[in-house]
Parts: structure tokens; C-alpha cells; sequence
């Protein structure tokens, strides 16, 4: 056994409106990971996102975890918060439903949100906080009950150019300093590389791999890594996979797909080292 | 400033009128049975005042009663329907027959099967029947508009059913229950007068009997001081339950927040 922390293979999903999301996925990460899930809008990475955190069961294919299902935050493309909470309480939502006593589930909460920089803001609501400091409650929020596996869907896609740069930073930072193993989904080259140390290419619905990217690792990239060269170089790596994966049109019609049953396990243009 | 004109329009509108409705009485010389003004109005109302006081009182008991049942009974339900989708279609066509089978029509049945003995009771059964279906159908609407990712996260954390419903998903119908609370405070107070009126004759206490009574004596001076005594009534319910929301909601919904420009 290797010392993988999610194995997913063969993922299928059909919605019951007909439309097939997934045909066929396979993909490992290792733990420490930061692996980014890419590919145009409809393509079914955020279903694959959510097959995997056990929010929806997939029609065929396995999720399988190395070491058992790890605890796992899960941020969601909107901030998600309850409007009627303060940040504090809203940071806390993962402790009170796990029954941790109220004085450390506010330590830990207060503390989750002094990490993203939102130190004084403990009685906020939600209306009064920025988009940027409200998607920050939530990254809090999903971190405060110390989980294993970080996923995101599109988090930062609503956010203006700045703040997304920021954010992006901050993420690296609770990255390295967690050890988290994080599955990132995006629509965007430049954030993907700019994030991650791998890069899952997919096609478009019904989604399936189309590329597997591997790219400098983090701590081999200089500080002005975001204006550097080799990030063009990632760019035009990702973009490349991105392009020559079968556009609509290409695919047979899903009628044709048996029952939504993978077809093959292999997966096209894979090109990981 | 603004506040203050906010009063002060109203209340001059409010005197012109019983100014104009004072003159045309005096000048056109109308009899006090067709249409008494305002100053007889006033002295039929300090003149009755303690038995007029304790019908407004028996009017307010009976519609809060009422209330506060269907109130319990209406969350109680939607509540259950939010729990299982089963009792939810099998129940709710009940309720909306409930709803739109006039009350009226029922109330003399529930009068005799409650007895006029209890005469208290049946009225605020009728009550609560008439106002129970609107707080039914915002609190289930509110139940069911919950956040779907706010329902996924507590999935992920595992959350029973129990925690979800007082964690989130009460939060989130505050304020369509608060809108159906209020709807069926002031229709409660409308089903209360209609249950008085179809009790007729001796038995209720309310001031919508004093209207019946007041009307077939004559005594029209009377009867407006009733009326103007139920109208005060429903002012009060309608503050009270306004004031409540306020209350609950100032703190993070849009509806209760003021637009800083």
C-alpha cells in the first residue's frame, strides 16, 4: 500500500434530470497534497467535489481513503453563513454540532478566525463583513475542527482580483502550516497554478480526466513566483491540456452510455511524470 | 424631525376629519341613532367605560388564547412536515381544506359541540382555527428555505436531525414564521368578532357582541365606541407582534435593518 490519502476511481454520476456529470474519473492524492481540480463551467468537478466529502453518492465508480474517511472542511462557492450569527458563532457551527464544550469550542473558534485575520470581528454578522472577510469566516470555519482534508469549490470565484490574491496567500500559509492534504476546484488557469503543486485537467460534461499536471513544488518556487516565467510556463501547460481535451460535440450522445457504468479506466492525454 | 412629521400629519388628518364629521353632524342637524358625532362618540365612550373595558379585555383573552394555540399547534406542524415528507403530503391538503372552507360557516357546529356553557372556549377554538393555517404555511415555507449548503455542511459534521432543525433551520424560518405570526394575530382578532357575532344573543362578553347589542338598542354612540375600542384591539396585536419581529430580527435580516445612505 503507498501512503495515499484519497483514491477515487471510476466515478460516475447521472442527475435524474438525465444530464451525466461524471462519466469516468480516477485520480489519488497523497497526503500534504495541494491538488487543484480544473475544467470548464458543467464539467462536473464540483459534483466530483461533493461525491467526495459524502454528500452525494455516485452512480458508479469508489471513494476510497487510505487511512479511513480524515475530517474533512469543505468551503463552498458562496461564503455560506448563517446571517443571524456572528462570526465567532458561525466559526463554531462544526464544534457545537460535535458537542465540544461551549468555553473551548469559543478558544478555538476565536482562534480559527485570528488566523485569517479577522481578529475583533468575533461578533460580526455576516452583513456587516466584505465578500473577501466573509469567504474568510468560512476558510475559519472549515478549519476549526482541525480537519485532514481541505476542499474547496470555487471559492474565490465571486471575488475581486486583489482580494483573491490575498486569499490565495493565506491559503498557501494554512496550508504549509496544517500539513493539509487540499482538493481545490476552479475555472481558473492562472489560480491553479498559482496554488497548486498538481493539476487535474477534465474534460467537458461528462466529465472525466483529461490531464494530469505536475507542477513545481512550492517550495521550490521563488517569492516573486506570481510573476515569474515559469508561472507563464505552468500557464501554458494547463491551458495546452485545457484546449486539446474533446470539446462538446465530440462526445457521444449520453443516451448512448450505458447507464452512466465507466467505460474504461483509462484516461485521455494523461501525461503526469 | 422626520419622526416627528411622521405623527403630526396623521393626527392633523385625524382632527380635520372629527372636525368636519363634528360640523356636518351639528350643521345638517343628523339624528344620533343614524350618525352621532364624534363629542357623543366620546361621552358614550367615558360613560360605559368600565363595562366597554372589560369587554375589550374579554375580547383580547379569547383572540390571544386562540392565538397562542394555533400558534403552537401551526409550528408544531410544520415542524412535522419539515421532518418527514410523507405526514407532509398527507396532511397538508387537510389543511389548506381547513383554510378555505369559510369559518364562519363551521362556527355554529363548534358552538354547540363546545356548548355555549364554555361559550370562552369555543370562540377562541374559532379564532385559532381562522388564524392557524397562515403561521402553518410561512413556517413550513420558512423550514424549507434553508441554505441547501447550510443543510450539506451540518450533513458533514454529522449532525442529527434534532441539531439541524435548532441550529439551523429554525434561524433560517424566523422570518417567514414571524410573517405568518403576524398575519395570524390580526386575522385571529377577525375570526374572535365573527365567532361573537354567530354566538349571538347573551352568551359572549366582547366587544363585538357590544356591537350587536348596541346596534339593536339604537345606541349608535355606543356601538362606534366599541368599534373604535376593536379597532385598538387590532392596532395593539398588530404593534405587539411587529414589535416582536423587530426585536428578532433587527440584529441580521433586510427586512428589519435600516438603509444607511
Amino acid at each position: 500500500m503507498t501512503n495515499f490519502m484519497l483514491d477515487v476511481t471510476h466515478l460516475a454520476k447521472r442527475f435524474a434530470n438525465g444530464v451525466e456529470a461524471l462519466a469516468d474519473l480516477s485520480f489519488t492524492l497523497n497526503g500534504g497534497d495541494f491538488v487543484s481540480l480544473l475544467g470548464p463551467s458543467g464539467c462536473g468537478k464540483s459534483t466530483a467535489l461533493r461525491i467526495v466529502a459524502g454528500l452525494a453518492p455516485p452512480d458508479g465508480g469508489t471513494v476510497a481513503f487510505g487511512a479511513g474517511k480524515p475530517e474533512t472542511g469543505f468551503v463552498f462557492q458562496e461564503p455560506t453563513l448563517m446571517p443571524w450569527a456572528g462570526a465567532l458563532a458561525n466559526v463554531r457551527l462544526p464544534l457545537d454540532l460535535k458537542h465540544v464544550p461551549r468555553g473551548e469550542a469559543n478558544d478555538r473558534a476565536a482562534a480559527a478566525l485570528a488566523r485569517v485575520g479577522l481578529a475583533g470581528f468575533e461578533r460580526a454578522r455576516p452583513r456587516e463583513l466584505s465578500g473577501g472577510m466573509k469567504m474568510r469566516v468560512s476558510i475559519a470555519r472549515a478549519l476549526v475542527a482541525r480537519p485532514k482534508l481541505l476542499l474547496l469549490d470555487e471559492p474565490f470565484a465571486a471575488l475581486d482580483e486583489i482580494t483573491r490574491a490575498a486569499l490565495n496567500d493565506d491559503l498557501l500559509r494554512l496550508w504549509r502550516e496544517d500539513g493539509l492534504t487540499v482538493l481545490f476546484v476552479t475555472h481558473s488557469v492562472a489560480e491553479s497554478c498559482f496554488l497548486s503543486e498538481r493539476v487535474l485537467v477534465m474534460t467537458p460534461r461528462p466529465g472525466r480526466l483529461a490531464a494530469d499536471i505536475a507542477l513545481p513544488r512550492q517550495s521550490q518556487r521563488a517569492p516573486g513566483f506570481r510573476l515569474s516565467p515559469q508561472f507563464l510556463e505552468c500557464q501554458a501547460k494547463v491551458s495546452d491540456a485545457l484546449g486539446s481535451s474533446p470539446v462538446h460535440g465530440g462526445e457521444p450522445a449520453p443516451d448512448l452510455i450505458g447507464g452512466g457504468l465507466p467505460r474504461s479506466g483509462k484516461t485521455e492525454g494523461a501525461n503526469a511524470p | 424631525m422626520k419622526r416627528l412629521l411622521d405623527i403630526m400629519f396623521p393626527l392633523a388628518v385625524a382632527l380635520a376629519v372629527l372636525g368636519l364629521w363634528q360640523w356636518i353632524v351639528a350643521a345638517k342637524q343628523i339624528p344620533p341613532y343614524i350618525l352621532p358625532a364624534p363629542s357623543a362618540i366620546g361621552a358614550a365612550l367615558i360613560q360605559n367605560w368600565s363595562s366597554l373595558a372589560a369587554s375589550m379585555l374579554a375580547t383580547i383573552t379569547v383572540t390571544l388564547e386562540g392565538f397562542a394555540g394555533a400558534a403552537l399547534a401551526a409550528i408544531a406542524l410544520a415542524i412535522l412536515f419539515s421532518q418527514s415528507r410523507l405526514a407532509e403530503r398527507a396532511l397538508y391538503p387537510y389543511a389548506v381544506i381547513l383554510q378555505v372552507t369559510p369559518m364562519v360557516a363551521i362556527a355554529p357546529l363548534i358552538l354547540i359541540w363546545v356548548g355555549f356553557e364554555h361559550i370562552d372556549r369555543a370562540l377562541a377554538l374559532i379564532a385559532g382555527m381562522i388564524a392557524f393555517f397562515p403561521i402553518l404555511s410561512n413556517a413550513a415555507q420558512g423550514l424549507k428555505s434553508t441554505d441547501f449548503n447550510l443543510l450539506d455542511l451540518t450533513r458533514l459534521y454529522g449532525a442529527s436531525r434534532w441539531q439541524t432543525l435548532i441550529k439551523v433551520q429554525m434561524p433560517s424560518a424566523l422570518p417567514a414564521l414571524l410573517t405568518g405570526l403576524k398575519i395570524g394575530g390580526v386575522i385571529a382578532l377577525i375570526g374572535e368578532v365573527t365567532a361573537e357575532f354567530a354566538a349571538g344573543s347573551g352568551t359572549a362578553s366582547g366587544l363585538a357582541w357590544r356591537i350587536v347589542e348596541s346596534g339593536n338598542r339604537l345606541e349608535i354612540a355606543t356601538l362606534f365606541a366599541a368599534l373604535s375600542l376593536l379597532a385598538l384591539t387590532g392596532i395593539l396585536f398588530f404593534a405587539a407582534l411587529s414589535l416582536l419581529e423587530w426585536a428578532l430580527l433587527r440584529r441580521w435580516h433586510e427586512s428589519a435593518i435600516k438603509k444607511e445612505t
